[in-house]
């Protein structure tokens, strides 16, 4: 895993199953997407750490794609350690999922690799 | 150092808007930046700086000088989306100003409605966010959207008249590719794209191109008409997806506004109109409020009071913006050739009486880059 970029082992760990961030050691600060050093700072002591999977829906959007597929999910997710991602909740009806709601990562497949989606806490 | 008052738009045109059928983007581009030379009373052999970029053309700077037959001093290709064309506006300012060069053509073209039939886009997809399949750009918009309703209350009633407004202005121009009756329940009546975004708050595909010529100050009072001055231009980058603007409801327009006003030694107040770039109905109430024309959160109300529509307090986008005019993938240009022709007295019908000032604001990217322009008459400086 050394040997390989930061993408590259994000996408690896998710086909482990595992959900992966960044943190630096430093100054203790979460980090995503994942990076060749920590923004800012430039601090190259970033580690790979499992965040707790809990966050909260800052953003959300229901995207109308032509049938057969439909209504999706879009949303910006503020992770419990607070960076915010992209992603999607499933498990509710797309305009269910408001600003707000608490929700749990959980890894699915992708259209090309295995990604983390977001499930509300309540079901998870 | 300031640029205020250092350089001046001498010539503006536009070309092929709406639908320009069987012709490239470059011929589009080419087409306008000729128009925009003949505007200002200057030849093509006069240009030595270039600034452009094209949707897909990624050396567009280079096509051009070709297809002008001209060797210019300076070749400036940046791109930040749809804002990059103020950001040349600014770099062009700074090059006369320092006398690298003596006449800087700024211009844009893209036939992507008879072309491609749908928005050309030259960003790269993230590789962290692409899988989730956003319907770019209207998705990212519409996040930014739903947040500002979460945090402000504002409504969708009141995103759709950003558009009744436009296609108020649009109605007064000749040149804009939609006319007709609009209210805010027509909009709310067209099809959700990405909630809470309709058809109808998002901004059209047509085909169209620009240009707008700028030389020093001094030398602008020989061309053939009324220059118009560069009284504040500057630029500001947050992000380039839109998850990644931490607070979304804040904009680099923040940044790039302020520090535009202050080179120009003015406050909002002082502006009386804005061409703001409105990809979609949330920009202009995003950038109404990170311009200082309103406190934030207060730009829902101000926009469905009809202050920005025909006889409001503060006329926006008075050739109808990319919701009603047009939008050929990148819209910024458009915002400065608009200025220019309220400033010259030259809008016709929607001409804004007495007007002195103009704010020119552009968008690139899903609200990641952001650069402003203040536009003056003489009786400004």
């Amino acid at each position: 895993m050394s040997e390989a970029g930061p993408t590259a082992t994000y996408f690896a760990h998710l086909a482990e199953g595992r959900f992966m961030i960044q943190r630096s050691a430093s100054s203790g600060k979460w980090v995503f997407y994942p990076r060749m050093f920590e923004p800012v700072t430039g601090a190259k002591d970033l580690e790979w750490a499992e965040p707790s999977g809990r966050g909260t829906v800052y953003a959300t959007t229901v995207m109308h794609k032509r049938p057969p597929e439909g209504d999706v999910n879009l949303a910006v997710i503020e992770l419990e350690e607070g960076p915010h991602m992209l992603s999607r909740v499933e498990g509710i009806a797309p305009a269910e999922v408001k600003i707000g709601l608490k929700v749990k990562a959980s890894i699915v497949d992708g259209p090309d690799a295995k990604i983390v989606v977001f499930v509300p806490e309540e079901g998870a | 150092m300031s640029i205020r008052g250092k350089a001046s738009f001498v010539g503006a045109a536009t070309f092929g808007c709406g639908e320009c059928p069987g012709h490239t983007s470059m011929e589009m581009a080419a087409e306008a930046a000729r128009l925009a030379l003949a505007d200002a009373g200057l030849k093509i052999s006069d240009v030595d700086g270039l600034f452009i970029c094209l949707p897909t053309d990624f050396l567009s700077g280079l096509t051009l000088a070709e297809y002008l037959g001209i060797r210019p001093k300076m070749t400036n290709n940046s791109r930040t989306g749809g804002s990059a064309f103020l950001g040349h506006a600014e770099w062009a300012a700074l090059a006369l100003d320092a006398g690298l060069i003596d006449v800087a053509l700024i211009c844009y073209g893209s036939n992507q409605r008879t072309g491609a039939g749908k928005l050309v886009s030259a960003q790269a997809p993230s590789p962290f966010e692409h899988p989730y399949r956003p319907t770019n750009p209207v998705s990212s918009y519409a996040l930014a959207a739903s947040r500002h309703m979460y945090e402000f209350g504002t409504t969708s009633e009141q995103l759709a008249s950003v558009a009744v407004a436009a296609r108020q202005w649009a109605n007064m121009n000749p040149e804009a590719f939609r006319h007709g009756p609009l209210t805010v329940d027509d909009v709310l009546a067209t099809r959700l794209v990405s909630d809470p975004l309709h058809v109808a708050d998002c901004c059209l595909v047509t085909d169209g191109a620009a240009a707008v010529v700028m030389t020093r100050a001094d030398r602008a009072r020989d061309c053939a008409k009324k220059a118009v001055h560069l009284l504040g231009a500057a630029s500001a980058t947050f992000h380039t997806e839109i998850a990644m603007l931490h607070d979304m409801t804040v904009s680099a327009a923040s940044e790039s506004g302020a520090r535009a006003l202050a080179q120009a030694r003015l406050t909002p107040k002082d502006i009386p109109m804005a061409q703001l770039y409105d990809a979609f109905t949330i920009n202009t109430i995003l950038f109404l409020e990170d311009l200082g024309f309103v406190k934030k959160g207060e730009g829902g109300p101000f926009v469905a009071s009809g202050a920005i529509a025909p006889g409001g307090s503060l006329p926006v986008n008075t050739n109808g913006g990319g919701l009603s005019c047009v939008h050929p993938g990148m819209y910024g240009l458009f915002t400065l050739v608009e200025s220019i022709r309220q400033l010259r007295g030259e809008a016709g019908e929607r001409q804004v009486p007495g007007v002195e000032l103009s704010l020119s604001h552009g968008n690139g990217g899903t609200l990641s880059s952001q650069s402003t322009c203040i536009l003056g008459t003489d009786a400004a400086l």
